[in-house]
């Protein structure tokens, strides 16, 4: 446990210190990948909670979405600072998250079936943000008003995004508390019974719908979080990367890819797929257009099919091969 | 909501019209919802990249009858076939490897499969949209404008969604095929190798995707992107009828395709798809499970 | 032992189960061509398993299955059809939106069942008149009883000469499973081996010529089903005397 608990400090020390490390130029970029890790791996983690128990949303777009847009929209024109803005975000997430929970929940509504209908829950967000146009800009976007000065605590802006990159690093953290307090709780025990098989789970007389209907609603709640950090930290939202099923997917692939039910699954996931992207983007730049993407797809429909434990769960399985089991009883 | 009185007090025809081709439109809808619930109910597997299959087969169609001269008709034909090919290599390369994997490996596997396509479609033919140049008349029907080519895409729809039934009800494998969807394990009893009778599916399947790009192709222009304006309605009808239900899929593919088509012309398409999911939920609360849902 | 009749159906020392449970501990049966076999046993003893190693739905972790002489374990259930065995599974697994008649259908997949379809078809309406009667009708439709009849007619359909029986009893009422067994035996005098599982010991051990005891996963006796029937302790904890 020490070895671990002294590891996991000399990393976090690390982290820390990242933004002041000289990387002869390099140094922006670089910060600017990990903030990107460190958000949408809080937002991977955030799905991984509902995902890890069988409750496979492909629309965990639709939280993004609303969250973005509800605090950018109240900023830009009702000068709600974005702190209270979140608030307001996670509330509009969950009442989202209940409203296509509740019946998924009552009528049995699992596995293929309910994913299709985050899909078109995803969809209909997207396609309502590009509706609503005369205020959220469209398919064009909104851009987060600016303050006009450098840093402003009230309105969640800073110049320097060496700020984000704490915030972000704390943020994510948060997340993984949340995740381990969840993994130590008697929810999480009653939840992987329901994922097991719900009618048993009900007959010893474990509140099925309430538990479903909880974790959907954490799951959104901070997802819609991790929605309004993108946006004051890119200070602009498009329907396109924000919402709909390429957000989605790309969010499940990173949580699968990388283990869906240990504590730093998602992280190493969106790690090692936000570095892919970028190196293949890098690769290609502007020649070839598609063909990174195209890479990108491959690369992932290959790894389901071939890694289907994800890479963290195929490499512990390899590592505990090497170190020969007890005999079983 | 005044919109739509103003509509129906001022200009009755126009909705009218909007009704017509939404009733139109539903025809090919219906065919992209059969197929793909064909594929579900007898594998359990929502193919998310479906509509995308349907895109490639489209641009066929281009290719051979723009490009290459070829006639419509066999030019279509050529789309049917690329659309079964298509559907038995998914199943082969891609179905097969995960049927035992959990539910979300699986929709992954076809969520990438859709990443996959978009992407080298938009590297191989660019994002410009390509169509055919047909010049088909318009009809005025007492006032309304219905395209030609849309009227015979529904007429053309409905004749295969016939043949589709007489398929499933009186041939044999057709048979075997709606009993594998009511008890999977049941049919390798009688001695049926379950593999190929997902061959099969998965081509009709595909088959009823090609026969939707000939349709599709006639009306609407191809790139890479189809399946993001097609997909979604697809699915919703899905949802809508409830998944592995043909004939929910059915009905709901007009319901929907006159919701969108009416909501288009009275505020928005995208609105349209907001009402009708809307409309959804309030299904889902009333009725569980789609509208005549006999699965879950 | 009644060995002089040689083995249609031999297993020896199978051991199988699900993921790390195991369900069969080292079994061993044989049945003989014409024969009548019952596995009796309470719940849970492993008696599903067992027909379900036997008709390839799983594949057994160690031990050998023949049937007339071939290997058959590990096949794959719809290869273990095409040598002649049938099963007519617990529950009874119709289709319920198909009708009677596609039901039957269903049953002569086999290209060897399809040639001789319309003999079987009669064969299964002598045996069970009712079915002919109810031929468009939907199977979900049926009472439980036909349903019983037409699961065993469209396992009839693919020309077995075995036919496992899984809890054909189960969910009739009493005055229908008298009717079931009496079919059960008319099955087996128009030629067919059987091999029944069932929790109603007193009706299988009648109708049977020998008997197994399985419990928790291993054969615990074995002999004469009217030997069986005898012994004391079989009465008291299985039929209930």
């Amino acid at each position: 446990m020490t070895a671990a608990r002294g590891l996991a400090g000399v990393a976090l020390a690390l982290l820390a210190v990242l933004p002041w490390v000289p990387m002869g130029g390099m140094r922006e970029y670089v910060v600017f990948v990990m903030v990107q890790i460190f958000i949408w791996s809080f937002i991977g983690q955030a799905w991984s909670l509902m995902g890890r128990f069988g409750l496979v949303s492909l629309g965990h777009g639709a939280f993004l979405g609303v969250g973005a847009y509800t605090s950018t929209l109240l900023w830009n024109f009702y000068g709600l600072t974005p702190w209270l803005g979140t608030l307001v975000a996670m509330a509009a997430a969950v009442v989202l998250a209940l409203v296509v929970a509740y019946p998924c929940s009552r009528f049995g509504i699992i596995g293929h079936y309910f994913a299709l209908v985050t899909l078109a829950v995803g969809e209909v967000i997207r396609l309502l943000l590009i509706a609503e146009r005369d205020w959220t800009g469209g398919s064009l976007g909104l851009t987060v008003k600016p303050v006009g000065r450098d840093a402003s605590l009230w309105a969640l802006q800073y110049a320097d995004k060496r700020i984000f990159y704490f915030g972000a690093l704390v943020v994510w953290l948060g997340g993984l508390w949340v995740w381990r307090r969840l993994d130590r709780s008697m929810a999480r025990a009653a939840m992987e019974a329901i994922g097991e098989d719900e009618m048993a789970a009900a007959s010893v007389g474990i509140r099925v719908t309430r538990f479903k209907l909880g974790i959907t609603a954490l799951s959104a709640a901070l997802t819609a979080v991790g929605g309004v950090l993108y946006a004051q930290y890119i200070t602009y939202v498009n329907p396109e990367t924000l919402a709909g099923v390429g957000v989605s997917l790309r969010i499940v692939f990173a949580v699968v890819l990388g283990g869906m039910y240990s504590l730093l699954g998602p992280t190493v996931g969106t790690a090692l797929t936000i570095a892919l992207s970028e190196y293949l983007r890098i690769v290609f730049g502007v020649k070839l257009i598609g063909m990174a993407e195209t890479i990108y797809g491959l690369v992932l429909v290959l790894c389901i099919i071939f890694l289907p434990a994800g890479i963290y769960g195929s490499a512990r399985e390899l590592f505990r091969r090497r170190v020969p089991a007890q005999a079983a009883g | 909501m005044s919109n739509l009185v103003d509509l129906v007090a001022h200009n009755p025809l126009l909705l009218m019209e909007a009704a017509l081709n939404g009733l139109l439109l539903g025809g090919v809808l219906a065919l992209l919802a059969l197929g793909l619930n064909l594929i579900f109910g007898v594998l359990d597997i929502v193919w998310i990249v479906y509509v995308d299959l349907v895109m490639l087969a489209m641009y066929l169609v281009y290719f051979l009858v723009q490009v290459y001269g070829w006639p419509l008709w066999l030019g279509a034909l050529g789309g049917v076939a690329l659309g079964t090919v298509l559907g038995v290599a998914v199943h082969l390369l891609i179905i097969t490897p995960i049927l035992g994997s959990p539910p979300v490996n699986q929709l992954l596997a076809t969520g990438g499969l859709l990443f996959f396509i978009q992407s080298l479609a938009t590297f191989l033919w660019t994002t410009d949209h390509r169509s055919i140049r047909l010049t088909l008349p318009t009809l005025e029907i007492g006032g309304m404008f219905v395209s030609f080519a849309r009227l015979i895409a529904f007429v053309l729809a409905v004749l295969v969604m016939i043949g589709l039934y007489f398929f499933l009800t009186r041939t044999y494998i057709g048979t075997a095929i709606r009993a594998v969807s009511q008890d999977r394990g049941a049919m390798a009893l009688m001695g049926a190798d379950p593999q190929r009778i997902y061959i099969v599916t998965s081509a009709v399947g595909g088959a009823l995707a090609g026969v939707a790009a000939a349709l599709m192709s006639i009306q609407y222009s191809v790139h890479p992107y189809f399946g993001a304006a097609f997909g979604p309605i697809t699915f919703m009808i899905c949802v809508l009828g409830g998944l592995g239900n043909m004939v929910g899929a059915f009905i709901a593919s007009f319901i929907l395709s006159e919701i969108i088509s009416i909501g288009g012309v009275v505020w928005s398409t995208e609105m349209g798809y907001v009402i009708a999911f809307a409309l959804f939920i309030v299904l889902m609360f009333i009725r569980p499970g789609g509208i005549l849902a006999r699965r879950q | 032992m009644s060995g002089d009749a040689p083995s249609m159906l031999e297993l020896r020392g199978i051991t199988a189960g699900y993921g790390h449970f195991t369900a069969l501990w080292d079994v061993s049966l044989r049945v003989a061509a014409g024969e009548a076999v019952a596995v009796v046993g309470p719940n849970g003893a492993g008696k599903t398993t067992l027909l379900r190693v036997i008709s390839g739905v799983i594949a057994p972790r160690s031990g050998e299955l023949s049937f007339e002489g071939t290997a058959l374990g590990g096949r794959p259930a719809h290869e273990i059809v095409a040598h002649g065995i049938a099963h007519v599974p617990e529950g009874r697994r119709l289709f319920p939106a198909l009708t009677v008649a596609d039901n039957l259908r269903m049953g002569a997949f086999l290209p060897a069942a399809r040639k001789s379809y319309g003999e079987s078809l009669a064969r299964v309406f002598t045996l069970f008149p009712v079915l002919a009667e109810r031929q468009r009708q939907r199977a979900g439709s049926l009472s439980g009883g036909e349903q019983q009849m037409l699961a065993i007619g469209r396992a009839l359909m693919s020309r077995p000469r075995l036919i496992l029986f899984d809890e054909p009893s189960m969910g009739l009422a009493p005055v229908m499973v008298l009717r079931l067994f009496d079919l059960i035996r008319r099955v087996r005098e128009d030629g067919y081996t059987i091999l029944v599982v069932e929790q109603n010991v007193r009706q299988v051990l009648k109708l049977a010529d020998r008997a197994y005891l399985l419990e928790v996963g291993r054969v615990r006796m074995e002999g004469r089903a009217d030997e069986l029937g005898e012994q004391d302790f079989i009465r008291k904890a299985y039929v209930g005397l």
